[in-house]
């Protein structure tokens, strides 16, 4: 007798605003339109997904002082969406990133208390923290803190949110004898700390699921160490089957010190997939949608980050420039800075000219290739294998195209995974954390 | 649809807007956190053709007492976030108005506008806002931002400084939602392969907003939506709130207590607008309304409610309590002094809701003074508001 096989955890990215999302294709739809966000939602709850997740980015991508122009921009309000989304769905999880830095813990606990509510225990928050003053220049709080700062500040907003989630008694409205609440069942939240000092009474009774699922993605060590203590899930980037066992091994051993167990904390890597008949079809679909991402625009743009400079009389078919990166200055804002571009510029370079590489072919290279690369039988392969050698518990697909792009994975991959007896074929609870197989609250 | 038609809302709070209300819910409270609670009076209101419903709403919770929470367990307590209520609504209905209340003093203008955008992009072009106020030093320490004085009646006075501040913040929240509104131009997404461009930024507007208690950059993170601008509505007693609304607001919500003072508030309200441009405010008057077709039956239930509560409710607006025939006669005497239409509080809900779109519209559509089926597909162009242009838009197409 073998022992039952562990589960894959599956999640749907919405397509986001960078270059992974294909907006050239003619059956690229709105990204705005609720009817794009439905049918994303509708496909990934009818591939008995565990739940549909939302970025967010508080201020338009500008690139040397402009507004960015050659990716998907626009997006609406998350938590917003997602309650929509409630309405049209019956069990699908739903996953709003919410900014702990330009927000306040009383509010967004009680917007998360309430998607709970109106899920009927299908909420999940992604906690994520940003520094850069150029987004806090449309809030009252800038962000003008260093990293250590944020994750202070992050843990201590989601631990005053906790104490709110927490402050109504679970029966609190099974109140009788003439009441409607027991008052006494409201508990006075008193929270004095470094970042937030908050008091008085919350005004959400507990939600079905007690909290939302906690999300997580940071990878720096204090990232680690705050999903360790927090969350539930982790939303990493680690695509290789090496990095990700080891990943996953350095933070399921830190939830110990937390007297947490292994299964409290779910790691699901984002992972981009490409489908063919046969594994030629697959690498051939796999090189176009790539160069539909690494546009010839989008491939000066990109290596105008690294080179500081502009670049756009370069050739995006012809050779890397001749000129050495300036590095007075970044051009980019609202993205994640590239650390030595000196180095990164003398790597690309070199392996330009090993390659015999264009501009274009370049940035199609070292930019990320798909997780995912092959027959629907090969690609549910590989996902069971990442899951049962412990590199991951899921994943978070991030498809190409809105909003069909998760049409072919879940009508070709999920049952394939459902044959394996590694992935539901129903959905046995109701709840989020069911899904996930979460101790309840 | 003539000129003579009036406008109608609902206003959805808790189990109606007696106290004691919830007493007749047929199950436990925990019914008004739930969704298909507000799904079933939404679709009611939907039914009865009305313009819109509004959600109440306030970060501490609900009380009797001037500020802060009076540990009262024998009234409804607890709310939901309105704009996710709202939303969660909207793909269930198709027509009528969703309009939530948001506070403008915690808030961020930012959030708010991008809710606000969103609810109309997910609503097809139905979205509103209520802005209100949170005076309430209670309120404050829930987010600990800020500290103010205590609210009491015996000391308004003291509190001159403290009110007018939130009202001119008030005033800069809802410019900057506004401006966010517009950040985008409707054609702003080109699509354009040819040059890679998935945006004319161009089309794309910094708001620039400078204030004495915050500055918004922008542009939104949201495209223009359905309506362009969503529908702003706000509730006032007061001069300095008529000139909020005259400053702000699409749809104003009023609360006389009879046909001679309702002429003296409509009056109080075109004054306000003096210089202002565009359309005219929409002036609703507020009602608390139990109705029953029965004579007498309306003022019996709310007095054993009363009882049950121990006090005669009170209310800013006049509370009526009759039959539909009696409240069409009423409405239509309001009419004639300038009041466009009404926002309709329900005594008890499901009960005095069904008591408007079952027993009151079907008087006033005899009467030729509602609609007899929904026309306008936006809730803009139900109120007949036209559909605005972006305020950078030309700039833009130089």
């Amino acid at each position: 007798m073998s022992t039952p096989r562990k589960q894959v955890h599956l999640a749907a990215h919405f397509p986001g605003v960078n270059n992974t999302t294909v907006w050239t294709d003619p059956r690229s739809k709105s990204q705005i339109d609720f009817s794009s966000f439905r049918h994303l939602a509708e496909t990934a709850e009818r591939g008995r997904f565990d739940f549909f997740f939302l970025a967010e980015g508080l201020r338009l991508r500008e690139l040397k002082g402009r507004i960015h122009d050659l990716d998907v921009v626009g997006r609406p309000e998350s938590l917003t969406v997602l309650a929509g989304l409630a309405g049209v769905t019956e069990r699908l999880g739903l996953a709003a990133t919410v900014n702990a830095t330009f927000n306040e813990p009383y509010e967004v606990a009680r917007r998360l208390a309430t998607l709970d509510h109106l899920s009927e225990g299908r909420a999940a928050w992604n906690v994520v923290t940003t520094s850069d003053a150029f987004t806090g220049e449309n809030f009252r709080r800038g962000g003008f803190l260093d990293r250590a700062d944020r994750y202070r500040r992050a843990a201590e907003f989601v631990r005053l949110s906790r104490e709110l989630w927490d402050s109504w008694e679970p029966d609190a409205l099974e109140a009788g004898d003439g009441r409607f609440v027991r008052p006494e069942a409201i508990g006075e939240v008193s929270f004095e700390g470094r970042h937030f000092t908050v008091s008085g009474g919350f005004t959400v009774p507990r939600s079905p699921q007690g909290r939302p699922v906690i999300i997580q993605a940071g990878d720096s060590d204090e990232g680690r160490e705050f999903a360790a203590e927090t969350a539930d899930v982790i939303f990493s980037r680690h695509g290789t089957l090496e990095d990700g066992k080891a990943f996953y091994t350095d933070v399921k051993r830190r939830l110990a010190a937390y007297g947490r167990k292994p299964h409290e904390l779910k790691i699901m890597p984002a992972a981009t997939f490409a489908l063919g008949d046969t594994e030629e079809e697959a690498a051939e679909a796999a090189a176009e949608i790539r160069r539909q991402q690494v546009g010839p625009q989008t491939a000066i743009a990109f290596l105008e980050q690294v080179w500081g400079r502009d670049i756009s009389a370069y050739d995006p078919d012809g050779p890397l420039p001749d000129v050495d990166p300036d590095l007075s200055d970044g051009v980019s804002q609202g993205r994640v800075p590239i650390a030595d571009r000196t180095a990164v510029a003398a790597r690309w370079r070199a392996l330009a000219e090993e390659k015999k590489l264009t501009i274009r072919e370049l940035v199609i290279e070292v930019t990320g290739r798909q997780s995912f690369i092959g027959t629907p039988a090969s690609v549910a392969a590989r996902i069971d294998e990442f899951v049962q050698g412990d590199a991951a518990d899921g994943f978070i697909l991030v498809p190409h195209l809105t909003p069909g792009g998760l049409d072919d994975f879940v009508d070709r991959v999920v049952p394939l995974l459902q044959e394996r007896g590694v992935f539901r074929a129903e959905y046995a609870g109701t709840t989020l954390r069911d899904h996930l197989a979460l101790d309840s609250l | 649809m003539p000129d003579k038609s009036l406008h109608l809302a609902v206003a959805l709070d808790g189990a109606g807007w007696h106290p004691a209300a919830w007493r007749d819910l047929p199950g436990p409270g925990e019914e008004l956190f739930r969704a298909r609670y507000w799904a079933a009076l939404v679709a009611e209101a939907e039914r009865g053709l009305l313009d819109f419903v509004t959600f109440e709403d306030g970060f501490g919770l609900q009380s009797t007492l001037p500020d802060g929470p009076d540990g009262r367990g024998d009234q409804v307590r607890g709310r939901l976030d309105a704009v996710l209520l709202a939303s969660r609504l909207a793909p269930l209905t198709t027509r009528i108005g969703l309009v939530p209340t948001a506070t403008t003093t915690h808030t961020e203008p930012f959030h708010v506008a991008i809710g606000i955008a969103s609810l109309d992009h997910v609503s097809g072009g139905r979205a509103g806002w209520r802005p209100q106020v949170s005076p309430w030093s209670t309120d404050a320490a829930l987010l600990g931002r800020r500290t103010f004085p205590e609210l009491r009646p015996d000391a308004l006075d003291e509190l001159q400084g403290h009110v007018e501040d939130l009202f001119a913040e008030a005033a800069d929240a809802v410019e900057v939602a506004r401006r966010l509104w517009d950040s985008w131009d409707d054609d702003a997404e080109i699509r354009d392969v040819a040059t890679g461009r998935f945006i004319d930024r161009d089309k794309l507007h910094y708001i620039d907003f400078e204030g004495r208690f915050f500055d918004v950059k922008g542009p939104s993170i949201t495209p223009r939506s359905p309506q362009g601008q969503p529908v702003v509505a706000s509730l006032v007693h007061d001069v300095l709130p008529y000139a909020f609304a005259a400053r702000s607001s699409d749809v104003v919500f009023v609360t006389p207590h009879d046909a001679a003072e309702a002429a003296a508030i409509v009056g109080r309200v075109r004054e306000a607008e003096a210089g202002r441009t565009g359309e005219s405010l929409r002036i609703f008057a507020d009602l608390v309304v139990f109705v029953d077709p029965e004579p007498g039956a309306a003022a019996a239930r709310k007095a054993r409610l009363d009882e049950l509560d121990g006090a005669e409710l009170a209310s800013d607006a006049l509370v009526f309590a009759g039959t539909p025939a009696e409240l069409a006669g009423l409405l239509l005497e309001w009419r004639a002094a300038g009041i466009e239409g009404y926002r309709l509080r329900p005594g008890a809900l499901p009960y005095d809701l069904k008591g408007v779109t079952r027993g009151l519209v079907p008087h006033l559509q005899e009467a030729g003074a509602f609609r007899l089926r929904y026309d306008a597909v936006t809730l803009r162009g139900r109120l007949g508001l036209p559909r605005p242009a972006g305020r950078y838009a030309e700039e833009g197409a130089r």
